[in-house]
């Protein structure tokens, strides 16, 4: 069953079409994975599907609900959380603050609230302090939370992202390249990490990556993008050794072996 | 700024040209301290009585810390080098000024520069003709190069004694009106005010005890300082918590006790202070937390008061309401209204653009307030007068003699007694604004400062929220401009001008953006101080700018920063050194 469907889905700005009748169709629960050279559209339609931009034609469905049109937070409230390919975090704030400020919309306490403190705020203070806690220690950040976001090192700010994210309790996340400056092992551990996300909390991951041995490594579908279109689809061994995926990478030549044995 | 290299190979001309450049920049600042007028402004208020004059000591600082400067910045370690970096620096500052000297005696320079009088080159010569005055001055200078020199090579602990000793001199010296009339509150402390003070300026007996006094106060707090901070950590926590609530207690009583202490005219630089304080307080919201700049915030204080003079005043038609604490919810109300009004035209503006639309919007109310269109509701030009005291049952603010337990009979005075509503006031707007930065709301509001964007994506409702926090913001200005309204018992127009709101975006930068003690003591800084010092008020926004400037170039922060929330100190315990990958490594098995 998918989760979300993108029909036709194209936006331009001004004379440069970034993403050009864009299909794809994310089964529920699955880990699927868009690469493409870098230019391809693929955060652009990450933010179609977030609503921080308008498509301009096609349609994006969210769980039989049309979403393009939304603005964001209303996006995020369906249900749709996501991360940023450069660490958008809320860097003067500390960890736990941008953890908590992940659990705006399910939280609702006023101003009234706030100022009397209401034994209902202060109970749901509390329970948010101990969800920010729990989710911190989910992503490997125990005692961290004090930190200022802008002094935690690269790795914990994206594992700090990914919490804030998931503080919004999301039911499709969308990873914009979370390996991205990492090292082969702690690639490997975001991959285990990214597996324990669909197997133990049951949300449908959308990952934007480069690093093929990621996309081979724990992708069901793959999709791929070049100049905003969709120029193929299928399992990681099928994209591998189509050629139109190659070229696209590579350009026609003897360089296109390093994608097969990239995995 | 960066070093010159220390090595010693470095040929010593580079070292001194260092020391020729801040030289000249420290006699160009020389000469344009006399040519502004402040040397004669300045001059007849004495430091220490008929040894030196406010002038004197303004350009003998500039000497020294010109020189001070170079020869920090000259980075040498050879003394000798120091000592010549430091003479240069002061010889060349100097030479400057003993340049203007000549150049006047030359040319009429009092056509194109009004203080360039004969009075003028009479303080710079002090009095002594052209040629042994300006030897004097070289060799002042000189002195001044030297011990600057001599204070930078000096050990911390002896250096800082001694500048903290020499700068509370200057300080008595200079707020020696102000002393003198608190001091003067107490009859038993008279011998100490005759001690300390001749009829202009600190007597010398006085300045040397008040050195050598604090000097030996500043060397025990650094030799013995830290023996007993040890000594007091040592102690059980419950005579600690014993030993923080006793102070705590004293701090509240002096704080109820303050105008009684400081008697009427500081008093009333209180009350000042306390509007600030409020007013800080709310811009707070909108900046600090909220990040939008708004240099409009006057139009609310405007507001507040208006609407209280409108509907108290009985010369009014509409003053239907005759006790201020009836009138106060409207005032309060209308600012409300007035800043959901701003904030929804400038929604999805940003950055300069929302401080243009902002400023713009103050400007409309003050001359809204002026102009003979609304003169019929609100007195246009003339003003409202006639606005109540707030008097509230038993409680009348008036002057009059009031029997206290411990102190006897007290005469207080209505600013006095006004310095009361704002401590209420402004304890309860704290109270509100801590409440609500540590909340949800608090949290929306930090999340839209640091990437709005992104904050939108989190789920939260950029127009509620940003409406709030001008609404919020213009509540607390519009109750500082009713209190404000009451005190004066009048509005004009011309308090509400553009350079209220400048001032008060200048109390929470120099307090510390978003930090509420910060605002306080920002408050603090910039109200009270220019209050205190009556012979710089001519010149109050010169030391203004140049305090703020430096300010930002040694503390962009403010002086008391917002605090790093502590949060998960329990957890602190619990945190592995490894790294954070362990955790999420067996995570994945």
């Amino acid at each position: 069953m998918a989760i979300l469907t993108a029909n036709k889905v194209t936006k331009r700005f001004g004379g440069l079409t970034a993403v050009n009748f864009f299909d794809v169709e994310i089964k529920e629960q699955s880990i699927h994975s868009i690469i493409g050279p870098n230019g391809a559209g693929k955060t652009t339609f990450f933010n179609c599907v977030t609503g921080f931009y308008r498509n301009e034609e096609g349609t994006i469905r969210f769980q039989d609900q049309l979403i393009n049109g939304r603005t964001p937070d209303q996006v995020t409230r369906m249900g749709i959380g996501r991360t940023y390919q450069n660490i958008r975090l809320f860097s003067n704030l500390t960890a736990i603050e941008n953890v908590l400020v992940g659990q705006h919309p399910h939280l609702h306490a006023g101003v009234f609230d706030a100022i009397l403190r209401t034994p209902r705020m202060k109970r749901e203070e509390a329970e948010a302090l101990e969800e920010a806690r729990r989710l911190l220690r989910f992503v490997g950040l125990t005692g961290k939370g004090d930190l200022l976001a802008k002094n935690l090192p690269y790795g914990n700010q994206r594992r700090l992202e990914i919490a804030r994210a998931l503080a919004g309790r999301p039911k499709l996340l969308l990873l914009d390249e979370p390996t991205a400056g990492m090292n082969p092992a702690e690639t490997v551990d975001m991959m285990a990490f990214i597996r324990r996300l669909r197997d133990e909390l049951g949300i449908t991951i959308l990952l934007i990556e480069h690093q093929m041995r990621v996309v081979m490594g724990i992708s069901e579908t793959v999709t791929v993008m070049d100049f905003g279109e969709k120029i193929a689809e299928g399992t990681p061994a099928e994209i591998q050794n189509d050629p139109k995926v190659i070229e696209a990478y590579l350009g026609r030549g003897s360089a296109s072996e390093m994608l097969r044995t990239a995995a | 700024m960066s070093k010159l290299p220390t090595d010693s190979r470095v040929a010593l001309s580079t070292v001194l040209w260092a020391g020729v450049k801040i030289g000249l920049l420290g006699g160009v600042i020389a000469v344009l301290i006399a040519l502004e007028g402040m040397l004669q402004a300045f001059a007849t208020r004495d430091i220490i009585g008929g040894v030196v004059s406010m002038s004197q000591i303004l350009l003998l600082i500039t000497f020294f810390a010109s020189a001070y400067i170079a020869v920090t910045r000259s980075g040498s370690t050879r003394p000798l080098f120091t000592l010549m970096v430091g003479t240069l620096s002061g010889l060349v500052s100097s030479i400057l000024v003993v340049a203007l000297i000549g150049v006047g005696s030359a040319i009429r320079l009092g056509d194109m520069f009004i203080n360039a009088t004969s009075q003028l080159y009479d303080l710079l010569t002090f009095k002594l003709g052209l040629v042994t005055g300006s030897l004097y001055l070289v060799g002042l200078g000189l002195v001044m190069g030297v011990a600057a020199a001599i204070i930078y090579l000096l050990p911390s602990n002896v250096r800082r004694p001694i500048v903290l000793a020499a700068s509370g001199v200057v300080a008595f010296g200079l707020l020696q009106d102000l002393i003198r009339v608190t001091l003067s509150n107490w009859e038993a402390l008279t011998p100490v005010t005759q001690f300390l003070y001749q009829s202009n300026g600190l007597s010398v007996v006085g300045a040397v005890t008040l050195f050598v006094l604090i000097a030996a106060l500043s060397y025990f707090r650094s030799t013995q300082g830290n023996r007993i901070q040890s000594r007091l950590n040592s102690l059980p926590a419950a005579s600690r918590s014993g030993l923080r609530w006793t102070l705590i207690g004293i701090g509240v009583i002096l704080l109820l006790l303050l105008p009684v202490f400081l008697g009427l005219y500081l008093s009333d630089v209180l009350d000042f202070v306390g509007l600030y304080v409020l007013m800080g307080l709310g811009l707070n919201i909108v900046v600090g937390f909220a990040g939008l700049l708004d240099l409009g915030y006057v139009a609310f204080y405007a507001i507040g008061a208006y609407t209280v003079g409108i509907l108290t005043s009985p010369e009014h038609a509409t003053g239907i309401i005759h006790n201020w604490w009836l009138a106060l919810p409207f005032a309060v109300l209308a600012a409300v209204c007035a800043g959901v009004i701003l904030g929804i035209p400038v929604l999805k503006m940003r950055g300069d653009y929302l401080a243009i639309v902002t400023l713009g919007f103050g400007e409309i109310i003050r001359l809204l307030a002026l102009s003979d269109f609304l003169k019929p509701w609100e007195g246009g030009a003339q003003g409202i007068q006639g606005i109540p005291s707030p008097d509230i049952g038993p409680i009348h603010f008036v002057q009059q003699r009031l029997t206290l337990p411990l102190l006897g009979t007290v005469q207080f005075a209505p600013s006095q007694e006004f310095y009361y509503l704002f401590l209420a006031v402004c304890l309860l707007v704290i109270f509100i604004t801590i409440r609500v930065k540590n909340s949800r709301l608090g949290r929306a509001w930090m999340a839209i400062r640091e990437d709005e964007d992104v904050a939108r994506a989190m789920g939260i409702d950029l127009v509620a929220t940003k409406l709030l926090a001008f609404a919020m913001g213009a509540s607390f200005g519009g109750l500082s401009g009713a209190i404000f309204a009451s005190k004066l018992q009048s509005v004009y127009p011309s308090s509400f001008t553009f350079l209220l709101s400048v001032n008060v975006v200048c109390v929470i930068i120099i307090g510390g953006m978003g930090s509420i003690p910060g605002v306080v003591v920002g408050a603090l800084a910039l109200v009270g101080l220019p209050e205190l010092m009556r012979e710089v008020g001519d010149y109050r926004y010169l030391f203004y700018g140049a305090a703020l400037v430096v300010m930002m170039l040694t503390r962009p922060e403010g002086l008391w920063p917002e605090a790093t929330r502590q949060r998960e100190l329990r957890e602190e315990g619990e945190a592995t050194e490894a790294e954070p990958a362990a955790a999420v490594a067996v995570a994945g098995k």
